[in-house]
C-alpha cells in the first residue's frame, strides 16, 4: 500500500481553478519532487495536502486512511509535517522551544501539572530536553539551542524549520523549497542534510524545488506542474527529458 | 548564590519580583506598625494588590496570547460581586475564615467560567474586533449588576431586574445586591498581607504556566498560527486555557478588591471602560509580556496620583503634556539628534546604571 495517495485533488478559489485533477503516488521511503514553474499551484497542493485549504473535490489517502479536509492539527498528528516556503518559525522562542513545541503530542503532561509543578513536570521536561537535543544535534543546531529562533541564520532557520517537522515524527515530511535563498554551498550542505535525515528518521519526503540541482540530484520520482494540472510524472530522468516539460520551463 | 545562577534567567527575575515586594511588604508593615503611614496610603495597599493582579492577568492575555482584551474589568467585576453577592448572603451561615477562601474560590471560578463563556465566540475573531467585543462584555456586565435587584427573607430569594419594591419582600428581608447602590456591608476581610500573599501566588502561577508545556504551545500560536497548528497544535483548546486562567486571575483581583471596601458598586470609573483601560496602561507601560512589570506600573499609576492630589485639578492636562514631551523626547528627529551629541541616548544613559565589571 502506498503511503500517500493523493486522486483527482482539485480546488478552485471563486472562478479560479488553481489546482485541478491532480493524481500522486507516494511509497513508503521514496523521495519525491514536486516541480513546475512558478504559479503552477505546488504549494497550493501542499497546503490542502496538511488541511490548511479545504479541497474542492479529490480524496487524499495517508496510509490508508482518508485524511481529505481533515483540520490541520489532526492531519499532523496522522503522520504528516511541513516546513514552508517563507520561513514560519516561533521567533520570539529559542531554538530549543522550537523543537519542543514540535514534541508537544509525543509528551503528555497536563496544565495544572505544568502551573503547581508537579514531579512529572520535571521528568517530562528533562525527557523533552533531551529528545530535542537529539533532533538538534543531526542539524548541528545543538549548540545554539538557546538561542532566540530568529537569530538564527538563513540557512540554520530553514534546517530549524525541518528539525521542528521532525519532532513531530511525521510518516510524510514536506518540505516546501528548502533551498530558496541558499547559495550553493549551503545547497549542497542541505542535500546531505535531506539525504541524512531520510536515514536517520526513516520518514519519507515530498518536496517542491526550483534548484534543478538539487531535484535531479536526490529526488527519485517527479511529478511536475503546470497551470494546476499534471504535466508529467514518473522517474527523474525520463520527466527531466520530456519534451513537454523542457517546453514549459524553457519556452518554445 | 551559585543554586541562584543555576537557575534559568526567567525564574530568576521571578524570585527577584518576589524578593522586591516580600520588601516592601515589610516595610509598609513597619511602617504601619509605627504609625508612619498615611490613612490615604494605607486606604491604597489592598487595591494596588488587587489592580496588580488583574494587571498579571490581562498580562497573560495580551503578552502571550496576544489578544488585546478590553474586557477585563469585567472579569474583575465578576469576580467582586459574585464574592460579595456570596460572602453577604451567608455572613451569618459561615465562621469568617473559611467564608473568605470559599469566596476566594468562588469568585475566581465564577470569573473562569464567565471568561471561558466569553472565549468561545470572542477568540473567533482577531483583532480589534476581539478588543470591541471584550469592551462590550465588560460594559454588559457593569450594567447588568446596575439593574439586578437580589434580597433574602424568611421566604427565601427574592429576584428582580426592575425595582426594590417589585421584589415584594417581606419586612424582615435584607437586600443584598440593591441595583445602582450594589452590595453594601461586605465583610471587610482582604488584608494587606492576604492580598500580597494572592499577587505572588499569581506571580507564580502564570511564571509557570508560561514555562510549561501549555505555555510554549500558546506562545507558539501567538508567534505564528499556521505552523503552530501544522505541528499539531490544538490552537482553539489552548486559546480557550490562555484567555480562562487570565479571567480567572483578574477574578481574584475582583475578589481581592470587593472585600476591602464597604459598599460594592460597579460604576465605569471602578469596572468599566476606565478601568480596563487603566489595567491596559499598566500592562503596556509595564512591558507586554513582562509579569513584574505590570506590577510595577500598577503600583507607581496607583501611587502617583495619590499622592500628587495636590495637582488633582491639572491632572488630565500634566497627564498628557507628559505623554507627548515624552513621545518627543523618544521619536522627534531634531530631538534625538540632539541626545545623541549630548550622550542622552537611552543606551547611554542606561549603561550608567549598569554594572561595572568586577573581577
Amino acid at each position: 500500500m502506498a503511503l500517500l495517495e493523493v486522486t483527482n485533488l482539485g480546488i478552485s478559489f471563486g472562478g479560479l481553478r488553481a489546482v485541478d485533477e491532480f493524481n500522486l503516488t507516494i511509497e513508503q521511503g521514496e523521495l519525491y519532487g514536486l516541480i513546475g514553474p512558478n504559479g503552477a499551484g505546488k504549494t497550493t497542493v501542499f497546503n490542502m495536502l496538511t488541511g490548511i485549504y479545504k479541497p474542492t473535490d479529490g480524496k487524499i489517502f495517508l496510509d490508508g486512511k482518508d485524511v481529505t479536509g481533515k483540520k490541520t492539527a489532526d492531519i499532523n498528528k496522522a503522520g504528516v509535517a511541513r516546513t514552508f516556503q517563507n520561513i514560519r518559525l516561533f521567533g520570539d522562542q529559542s531554538v530549543l522551544d522550537n523543537v519542543k513545541i514540535g514534541l508537544h503530542n509525543s509528551f503528555d503532561y497536563g496544565t495544572a501539572t505544568g502551573i503547581f509543578r508537579l514531579p512529572k513536570f520535571f521528568k517530562t521536561e528533562k525527557e523533552m530536553d533531551k529528545k530535542a537535543l537529539e533532533i538538534l544535534s543531526v542539524f548541528g543546531l545543538d549548540t545554539s539551542a538557546d538561542i532566540l529562533a530568529s537569530n538564527l541564520p538563513y540557512g540554520k532557520q530553514r534546517e530549524l524549520e525541518i528539525a521542528r517537522a521532525l519532532a513531530t515524527n511525521p510518516k510524510l515530511l514536506l518540505l516546501d523549497e528548502p533551498a530558496a535563498g541558499m547559495n550553493p554551498n549551503e545547497t549542497r550542505d542541505l542535500m546531505n542534510t535531506i539525504a541524512l535525515i531520510r536515514k536517520e528518521f526513516g520518514v519519507t519526503i515530498l518536496l517542491i524545488e526550483h534548484d534543478m540541482k538539487l531535484v535531479s540530484g536526490i529526488c527519485e520520482k517527479l511529478t511536475v506542474l503546470n497551470f494546476g494540472r499534471v504535466l508529467s510524472q514518473g522517474r527523474t530522468s525520463e520527466v527531466l527529458n520530456d519534451p513537454e516539460v523542457i517546453k514549459a520551463y524553457l519556452g518554445e | 548564590m551559585s543554586l541562584f545562577k543555576n537557575l534559568n534567567k526567567s525564574t530568576q527575575k521571578l524570585l527577584g519580583t518576589i524578593g522586591v515586594i516580600v520588601v516592601l511588604y515589610i516595610v509598609m508593615t513597619i511602617m504601619d506598625g509605627t504609625g508612619n503611614l498615611s490613612s490615604l496610603m494605607k486606604g491604597l495597599l489592598v487595591p494596588v494588590c488587587a489592580y496588580s493582579l488583574v494587571a498579571v492577568g490581562l498580562n497573560l492575555c495580551v503578552g502571550y496570547l496576544g489578544e488585546l482584551s478590553l474586557g477585563h474589568a469585567g472579569f474583575m467585576c465578576v469576580g467582586a460581586f459574585s464574592s460579595a453577592f456570596f460572602s453577604r448572603a451567608f455572613q451569618d451561615a459561615i465562621p469568617d475564615v473559611p467564608r473568605y477562601i470559599i469566596a476566594l474560590v468562588l469568585g475566581t471560578a465564577m470569573a473562569a467560567l464567565f471568561g471561558f463563556l466569553i472565549a468561545i465566540p470572542v477568540l473567533r475573531l482577531k483583532g480589534d474586533y476581539l478588543a470591541i467585543v471584550t469592551l462590550a462584555f465588560g460594559e454588559i456586565i457593569k450594567n447588568v449588576i446596575n439593574v439586578m435587584y437580589v434580597g433574602t427573607d424568611s421566604e427565601g430569594m427574592h429576584f428582580s431586574m426592575k425595582d426594590q419594591l417589585s421584589m415584594g419582600m417581606a419586612l424582615d428581608g435584607k437586600m443584598i445586591i440593591n441595583g445602582p447602590q450594589g452590595i453594601t456591608g461586605t465583610p471587610r476581610q482582604s488584608t494587606f498581607t492576604i492580598a500580597v500573599l494572592l499577587l505572588i501566588l499569581a506571580l507564580v502561577v502564570t511564571h509557570n504556566f508560561v514555562n510549561s508545556r501549555t505555555g510554549r504551545a500558546v506562545k507558539a500560536i501567538r508567534d505564528n498560527q499556521i505552523a503552530a497548528e501544522t505541528v499539531g497544535l490544538p490552537v482553539t483548546k489552548y486559546k480557550l486555557t490562555a484567555f480562562t486562567i487570565s479571567a480567572a486571575i483578574a477574578g481574584l483581583g475582583g475578589v481581592l478588591y470587593a472585600h476591602n471596601i464597604n459598599s460594592l458598586t460597579a460604576t465605569t470609573n471602578n469596572f468599566g471602560y476606565n478601568m480596563s483601560i487603566m489595567i491596559l496602561v499598566y500592562v503596556v507601560l509595564g512591558g507586554i509580556g513582562n509579569f513584574s512589570g505590570s506590577v510595577v506600573a500598577a503600583v507607581v499609576l496607583t501611587m502617583l496620583p495619590e499622592l500628587l492630589r495636590g495637582l488633582s485639578t491639572y491632572r488630565m492636562l500634566i497627564y498628557s503634556i507628559v505623554l507627548i514631551v515624552l513621545m518627543l523626547f523618544n521619536w522627534a528627529p531634531a530631538i534625538l539628534k540632539w541626545r545623541d551629541e549630548h550622550g542622552l541616548t537611552t543606551a547611554a544613559i542606561l549603561g550608567k546604571f549598569k554594572k561595572k565589571e568586577v573581577r
